[in-house]
């Protein structure tokens, strides 16, 4: 077994959920300060990879490798401050605030009996003003709009203050204008030198955003690297079983995926 | 949860016999079992035969028992089965979700504030009980947001309400409690004649209601808007079937006390031979839930002789875990 | 300190006022103007102080196991009444008074089985399969208070009827029967368990947010569950054991505290005095409500916590919180 090269990293790693296996002998690395974007068509594993990859989800078997040492034995709190998780979806207590809901982001920097120090006010209000949220501050998060409560939630995963980010499907059930601005989000996150693992849907977005791509196809993975090389035709045959023309963004020059129809019609 | 099988319609046909062919066999037994047992040929002669010496036993206990068994269970499992229908959700009963709670506190404040003991002038109340109980139910297990857990915990909720409101009518007044005790506990041993002339009405309509109302709830299972675009009216249809919850389980506490889980176990049991079809399986229900309740009520003659356990605690002590089994299995799968 | 902060104390301080004006209206000052003789004094030592103390132990010992319980579940309702902890504190309590005669003592003792015993078949049985979290613990709870309360019922039918009178009464909670060797059991175990919860306050309010947050957060789930589940039980167990489950009260005092500091999470501080507040108030109440009958605490609370769980029921849907 070699010494992973990044922080984060599987090795033979086997994951399911009572007897169903979703995940089998999986080998990945996520690149040091990258974008990472784990696609795939549903039921692929993909959420289940990320559950696993921040020890929410214990391996059948294998192991999930931080720096080198599994993730389970390091102290419960040592990994809490080094990745963060927003989960899928994550439960609004009734009548919080938005800073309230990021202030419990800083929970692994407190101590049982230690109060809430103006060191933790002050990054509440980084990560509110990172995420363009300071004036919402003391709005409950119910009366929030779907694109602003799941900015609320990345400000929480970001007061864990952790240089690894992995984020659940972070643009699920938001309009178009919305998903973008939780992308926009995730790109300045990355440049400002955090390691940012996404699980989203959309393979243009994909595409677009991620530095590196993890495909995965009934628990495996069928292809990873950078999008302008993963993303072909042949792979997103494979991978979503779908007919695809891939041709240059005219805004960005990446890969973007045109599907064809299914069957091969007559003009 | 498990995937329900399709199921052929001839495993539904030949079921069908059988589940009659079951709840005759415990009617038969219903009557023959007690502190005087009675050959099935005893039985007979005491049900036909004026000068036989067993025709006083069968006719003034025996046969109202069963009598009262038999359209008690049948409105349980009906209801059971059209609440959990209509709130789409599994772990719907009628005496888990405080309905028979409902009945029977408006019971206890008829017996003990007013004075009325008699079966034909509380039953009003209990009906009354019942429809209060089950508008607020529906109120909360139709929110858009209701699952399960939240159903039957705000059941459970008010149930505790009203245990507490009838333990406070009791202490004010120790008789009341002494005659209620019995009551509340859910049997059927007391049945009389005159309590199954009483019922019946209420039942027959109940039960003509809810078998009314298979056909529209089927399409009301699709969702609103899939069942409006379809023609059917949803307003109208829960009309219906909170009318037939209420006339069931409103006269059947009266009769019998609250008694809980033989709405939530009937339907499950009878989903796994008919599938989700309500047209199936109301009648299954319909059958097979005296089958429970008698059965239940002829272990309870059996198990602590001299003495009998009440038909209440027999469900109770059976459905329990059948409930736990359902929650667990849910949550793994 | 912040402004939500700031509302917390204040209204804190109104329930410490609320359970002092309480505690003086139960003494009666005023009747004992002429000066106080030997027998007065007696009742005020022996009477009244036990029953105020307990009042005080058991209503923050209650409250505190219901904001705990609630914060556990992740509901408004999932309360020590509903959850089948108070039915199993009944049938201790039952078999206590019917099969060993209902000496205080003896009827403290197997509620306090019958209560603690519950709460580990609940907690095992939810346990099954892995995870406690999410709706499992509710349902199982709601399964055994079901299974729970046809027993009781059942065991009330075979007592005789001062028997039947005497459970039926402890059911409801009651501060009659209230002691000062009852007082110092209270006390002991309330100032060993309710410091502890209060400390777990931080890891609760994460616990709110999901398990998966939870455990992304560094928060052992399942051992934070298990411990605060247990230090509740043992808590709601010991004050049931000598006042009954006094109804509502566990479900109501986290509620009230919430709405009137307007914070969220589980705001122990605030509902444990609340829950001292609530308990002295229903007993002067229920002593004094009807006149020449001396009714138990537990009807009160039962009654008037009963109106407003239906009102919570009918208004509360609509958020989605039940």
């Amino acid at each position: 077994m070699s010494a992973p090269a990044n922080r984060l990293a599987t090795r033979n790693l086997t994951l399911g959920y009572d007897h169903r296996q979703v995940v089998r002998d999986l080998e990945v690395e996520i690149p040091d300060r990258s974008f990472t974007v784990i696609i795939g068509a549903n039921g692929c594993g993909k959420s289940t990879l990320l559950r696993a990859l921040a020890r929410v989800l214990r391996p059948t078997s294998g192991t999930v490798l931080l720096d080198g040492k599994e993730i389970g034995a390091h102290p419960s709190r040592h990994v809490a401050r080094t990745v963060g998780l927003l989960p899928q979806s994550p439960i609004t207590p009734d009548g919080i605030t938005v800073a309230e809901l990021v202030g419990r982001g800083r929970f692994p920097h407190q101590g049982a009996l230690r109060r809430e120090t103006p060191q933790d006010r002050a990054v509440v209000e980084r990560c509110l003003a990172e995420t363009a949220l300071t004036d919402l501050g003391q709005r409950p998060v119910s009366s929030l709009s779907g694109g602003q409560r799941q900015r609320a939630w990345i400000a929480t995963a970001l007061a864990q203050d952790t240089e690894l980010l992995l984020l659940d499907e972070p643009t699920t059930y938001l309009d178009l204008m919305h998903q973008i601005e939780v992308l926009d989000l995730c790109a300045r996150l990355h440049a400002a030198g955090r390691t940012v693992v996404a699980v989203l849907h959309d393979l243009n977005q994909a595409a677009r955003y991620a530095s590196h791509l993890i495909v995965l196809r009934e628990g495996e993975v069928i292809a990873e690297g950078a999008p302008d090389a993963v993303i072909t035709a042949e792979l997103v045959g494979r991978a979503f079983g779908l007919r695809a023309r891939i041709i240059p963004d005219p805004e960005t020059g990446r890969p973007l995926v045109i599907p064809l129809p299914s069957q091969v019609t007559a003009k | 949860m498990t995937t329900r099988r399709a199921h052929p319609a001839r495993c539904r046909a030949v079921g069908l016999p059988a589940a009659l062919a079951a709840l005759l066999v415990v009617c038969v037994l219903s009557l023959a079992i007690g502190a005087l047992p009675l050959a099935p040929s005893a039985v007979w002669h005491g049900l036909a035969d004026p000068a036989s010496g067993a025709y006083a036993v069968v006719h003034q206990t025996r046969l109202p028992r069963t009598l009262l068994g038999l359209l008690a269970g049948t409105a349980l499992g009906l209801a059971g089965a059209v609440m959990q229908a209509l709130t789409r959700n599994p772990l719907a009963d009628p005496g888990l979700l405080g309905v028979n709670a409902g009945a029977s506190a408006a019971v206890v404040t008829a017996t003990a504030l007013l004075g009325i003991s008699s079966l034909s002038g509380y039953i009003w109340f209990a009906l009354g009980g019942a429809a209060l109980v089950s508008v607020l139910i529906y109120a909360i297990g139709g929110g858009a947001s209701s699952t399960p857990a939240r159903l039957a915990l705000a059941g459970t909720a008010v149930n505790a309400a009203l245990y507490s409101y009838v333990a406070a009518l009791e202490l004010l007044d120790t008789g009341a409690l002494d005659k209620m005790r019995f009551w509340t506990v859910g049997s059927i041993a007391a049945a009389e004649p005159g309590t199954v002339l009483r019922i019946t009405p209420f039942i027959l309509l109940g039960t003509v209601l809810a078998l009314g109302c298979a056909k529209p709830l089927n399409t009301l299972a699709l969702g609103d808007e899939a069942a409006t675009a379809l023609g059917a009216k949803p307003a109208l249809t829960r009309g219906v079937a909170i009318a037939a919850i209420v006339l069931l389980c409103g006269s059947a506490t009266a009769a019998c006390g609250p008694i809980v889980f033989v709405g939530l176990m009937v339907p499950q049991v009878a989903a796994r031979i008919t599938g989700p079809d309500l047209r199936w399986l109301l009648p299954y229900s319909a059958i097979l839930a005296p089958v429970l309740l008698l059965g239940a009520d002829i272990v309870g003659r059996v198990v602590a002789r001299p003495s009998e356990l009440e038909v209440g605690i027999i469900t109770a002590v059976i459905g329990g875990p059948v409930f736990l089994l359902t929650v667990v299995g849910r949550e793994r799968a | 300190m912040s402004p939500t902060m700031k509302r917390s104390v204040g209204v804190s301080v109104v329930f410490v006022a609320l359970a002092a004006v309480a505690a003086f209206a139960t003494v009666d000052i005023g009747q004992f103007s002429g000066g106080i003789t030997e027998a007065d004094a007696f009742i005020i030592n022996q009477l009244l102080l036990p029953r105020i103390l307990t009042a005080v132990l058991a209503g923050a010992s209650l409250a505190l196991a219901g904001a705990v319980f609630q914060s556990v579940t992740r509901n408004p309702l999932g309360s020590p009444d509903v959850l089948g902890f108070t039915q199993g504190a009944a049938t201790g309590a039952l078999v206590g008074i019917m099969a060993f005669g209902g000496g205080a003592l003896v009827v403290a003792v197997s509620a306090w089985i019958g209560a603690v015993g519950s709460g580990v078949t609940i907690y095992l049985v939810a346990r099954r399969g892995g995870v406690t979290g999410g709706a499992r613990l509710i349902l199982v709870g709601i399964g055994i208070a079901a299974i729970l309360s046809a027993v009781n019922e059942y065991l009330i039918t075979r007592a005789n009827i001062v028997d039947a009178a005497a459970a039926t009464v402890w059911i409801t909670g009651s501060l009659d029967g209230s002691t000062w060797s009852g007082v110092v059991i209270l006390a002991a175990v309330t100032f060993l368990l309710a410091p502890c919860l209060l400390l777990t306050s931080r890891s609760l309010r994460v616990l709110e947010l999901g398990d998966d947050l939870a455990i992304g957060l560094g928060l052992g789930v399942e051992k934070v569950r298990l411990l605060t589940l247990t230090g509740a039980v043992l808590l709601a167990a010991t004050a049931a054991s000598q006042t009954g489950p006094v109804a509502f009260l566990a479900l109501c005092a986290p509620h009230l505290a919430r709405r009137l500091t307007r914070r969220t999470g589980p705001n122990l501080v605030p509902t444990l005095l609340l829950g001292a507040a609530l308990m002295l108030w229903a007993d002067y109440i229920s002593q004094h409500a009807i006149p020449n009958r001396v009714l138990p605490a537990g009807v009160v609370t039962g009654v008037l916590g009963g109106g407003y769980l239906v009102y919570l029921l009918a208004h509360q849907r609509k958020t989605g919180q039940i």
